[in-house]
C-alpha cells in the first residue's frame, strides 16, 4: 500500500527542500505570526504575502495545484467557526432578511471579519503544506526538537507519523473482513458492528502500544528520550532566512505606514 | 561459567490469574543456538519477555550469573537482545537510522560510535543504504532485518527472536536463516516453523502449557514423532482411512 500523504513531495530536490528545517520552521511560524497580526482592511499586504508564498512555492517545484487543493480543506473549519459572524456582529447593516419568524441582518463589519478570519487561515495553512511538503516528516521532527519544543510533544508527533500508517491498514483490512461478509442490514445493526469495530481498534492499539513500549525498554529505553541530531545551518540558510524575514517586514511595516 | 542463561522454578500467570509458566527450569550455554518450539499459547514469548526482565516473577533468571533484579537490569539489556515477533511493534521511529540507533544511544555511546554501530547492524543484515527509509515503506522481509539491526546494534552477547520467519514467504525465509546461521553469538529462536529449527538449532526445547516438556538435540526430537503430534506440531495421525472433520457435521453444500 502506498502511503504519502502526509509529507508527499518531501523527497524532492530543490533549493527550499535542502533547507534546515530548523530555518523553515522560524520563517513559517513568522509568516503565520505577521499574517495574523496584519490589519483585515489592507488587501494589497495580503496580496503580496500570497505573491511572497507562491514564489517558494515555484522555487519548491511543488505542483501547484496540488497545493491548491490540499489547502481548501481548512475552508469548511473555518467556514463553520466563522460563518456566523456577519450576523451577530453590531455595525452598519448590509442587508436584512426575514426567515420564518427570525430577522436577521448582516453587518458590514462582520463580513469585513469573515473575510478576514478566511484569508488568514487560508495564507497560514498554504505556509504549513510549504513547510510539510518540502521537508520530510522526520526532519522536522528533528528540527522541532532541536528548536527546544517539549520531548513528549515530538514523541508523541513522532508516533503519530510511524503509526497512522499501521492503523490505517488494520482499519482497511477490517473493512474488507466486514464488506467481504455482506455487510448490510437495519442501520441500527450497521452503527452497532461499527461501534464494535472502534472499540477493537482502541483495545489493539493499546495492545501494540504495550508491546511497542516493551520494545523501547528491552533496548535502554529509561524515560528519557535522546537522538543523534546531523542538522546543520549551511550558509543558503542565512541568506534565505535573513531574505525571507526582510521582505516579511517590508510588507508587514508597510501596512503599518499607510494606516 | 560457560552458562549465559540460567532459569531456576520460574512461575508465571497473567493478571487475570491464567497459568503461563509453570516452574520452568533451564540453562542455556554460551555460543548454543537453542529452539523454543511449542503450540500457540504455549508460553514461548511469555518466557523470552522474562530472559532480560521485560516481565519479572517469582523464580530466578540469571544471566552470565548475575540475577536479574533492578540494579543489573539494564546491564542485562545491553547483553541480551531481543527481537519481538511484529516488526511493526520493533520498529517504532520515524527513520531507519533513528530505529537502528535507539538502543546505541540509550546506552551512552558517543555520536561517532552510534554512527558506525548502525552502519555495521545495517551490513550485517544487508541492509545498507537503508538508513533514511521510513518503515512502512519497508517490505516484511525488509522489516524483520531491520528489526535484527535494532538488536545487533547493541552488540548483545545472545540474540532472542519471537517467530522471525512468521509472515515470510519461502524466499525471504531462507534468506532470513542464512542471514541467522551467520550470526555467531548465542541464539535462543522461538517457532513452530520446524524447517527453520531443522536448519538453524542444535538443541531443542519443546514448551507445552507452560511446561518444559522436551530438552533435547533438534534431530532427536524432531524424529520423535508421537512428541510432536502430542503437542500440536506435527500433522495428526491419519488413521487408514481419510482423517475428515470426525465428529463433526457434513459441510454445507452449496
Amino acid at each position: 500500500m502506498k502511503h504519502g500523504f502526509l509529507d508527499r513531495y518531501s523527497d524532492l530536490d530543490s533549493f527550499i527542500h535542502k533547507l534546515d528545517p530548523r530555518t523553515k520552521v522560524i520563517t513559517t511560524f513568522a509568516f503565520i505570526l505577521v499574517v495574523v497580526l496584519t490589519p483585515p482592511t489592507r488587501w494589497q499586504a495580503f496580496a503580496l504575502y500570497f505573491a511572497l508564498l507562491a514564489s517558494l512555492i515555484l522555487l519548491s517545484k511543488l505542483p501547484p495545484l496540488y497545493v491548491l487543493k490540499r489547502s481548501l480543506v481548512i475552508v469548511p473549519f473555518v467556514l463553520m467557526i466563522a460563518i456566523f459572524i456577519p450576523f451577530f456582529r453590531p455595525g452598519e447593516v448590509v442587508g436584512s432578511y426575514n426567515i420564518w419568524l427570525w430577522e436577521v441582518t448582516v453587518t458590514y463589519s462582520g463580513l469585513l471579519i469573515l473575510w478576514n478570519v478566511i484569508v488568514k487561515a487560508w495564507l497560514s495553512i498554504l505556509s504549513l503544506i510549504v513547510l510539510s511538503s518540502t521537508t520530510k516528516f522526520s526532519e522536522l521532527l528533528k528540527g522541532l526538537e532541536q528548536l527546544r519544543m517539549p520531548k513528549v510533544m515530538v514523541m508523541i508527533l513522532s508516533f503519530m507519523y510511524r503509526y497512522i500508517f499501521v492503523l490505517v491498514a488494520e482499519v482497511i483490512r477490517m473493512k474488507q473482513a466486514r464488506d467481504s461478509r455482506n455487510f448490510g442490514g437495519k442501520r441500527m445493526w450497521q452503527l452497532k458492528t461499527i461501534g464494535n469495530m472502534v472499540g477493537t481498534l482502541f483495545l489493539r492499539s493499546y495492545e501494540r502500544g504495550e508491546r511497542v513500549y516493551g520494545a523501547m525498554v528491552a533496548r535502554g529505553f529509561d524515560g528519557e528520550t535522546r537522538t543523534l541530531s546531523n542538522l546543520r545551518f549551511e550558509r543558503a540558510d542565512l541568506y534565505f532566512g535573513i531574505g525571507f524575514l526582510v521582505c516579511l517586514a517590508m510588507i508587514g511595516l508597510s501596512t503599518l505606514l499607510y494606516l | 561459567m560457560d552458562k549465559i542463561i540460567e532459569i531456576e522454578n520460574l512461575s508465571y500467570s497473567y493478571p487475570d490469574g491464567k497459568q503461563a509458566l509453570s516452574d520452568v527450569n533451564l540453562a542455556i550455554g554460551i555460543g548454543e543456538t537453542m529452539a523454543l518450539i511449542g503450540p500457540n499459547g504455549a508460553g514461548k514469548s511469555t518466557l523470552l519477555l522474562h530472559l532480560n526482565g521485560i516481565l519479572r516473577s517469582d523464580g530466578t533468571v540469571k544471566v552470565f550469573g548475575v540475577p536479574l533484579e533492578d540494579r543489573s537490569l539494564k546491564w542485562v539489556r545491553s547483553k541480551v537482545g531481543l527481537v519481538f515477533q511484529d516488526p511493526d511493534d520493533q520498529l517504532f521511529s520515524p527513520t531507519v537510522f533513528d530505529d537502528v540507533a535507539f538502543g546505541p544511544i540509550n546506552m551512552g555511546y558517543s555520536a561517532d560510535e552510534v554512527r558506525g554501530r548502525v552502519a555495521q547492524a545495517l551490513k550485517w543484515v544487508g541492509m545498507e543504504g537503508y538508513e533514511g527509509r521510513s518503515p512502512h515503506h519497508l517490505s516484511v522481509g525488509e522489516k524483520k532485518r531491520i528489526a535484527i539491526a535494532t538488536v545487533l546494534s547493541m552488540s548483545p552477547e545472545i540474540l532472542i527472536i519471537d517467530e522471525p520467519t512468521s509472515n515470510l514467504d519461502p524466499r525471504a525465509k531462507w534468506e532470513l536463516i542464512e542471514l541467522l546461521k551467520r550470526l555467531e553469538m548465542t541464539k535462543i529462536v522461538a517457532s513452530h516453523d520446524l524447517e527453520l529449527v531443522k536448519a538453524l538449532c542444535e538443541r531443542t526445547i519443546v514448551l507445552d502449557e507452560g511446561r518444559v516438556i522436551a530438552d533435547d538435540s533438534t534431530h532427536r526430537i524432531m524424529s520423535n514423532t508421537p512428541l510432536l503430534q502430542a503437542h500440536g506440531l506435527a500433522p495428526p495421525r491419519i488413521n487408514g482411512v481419510q482423517a475428515q472433520g470426525s465428529g463433526q457435521g457434513p459441510l454445507p453444500n452449496g
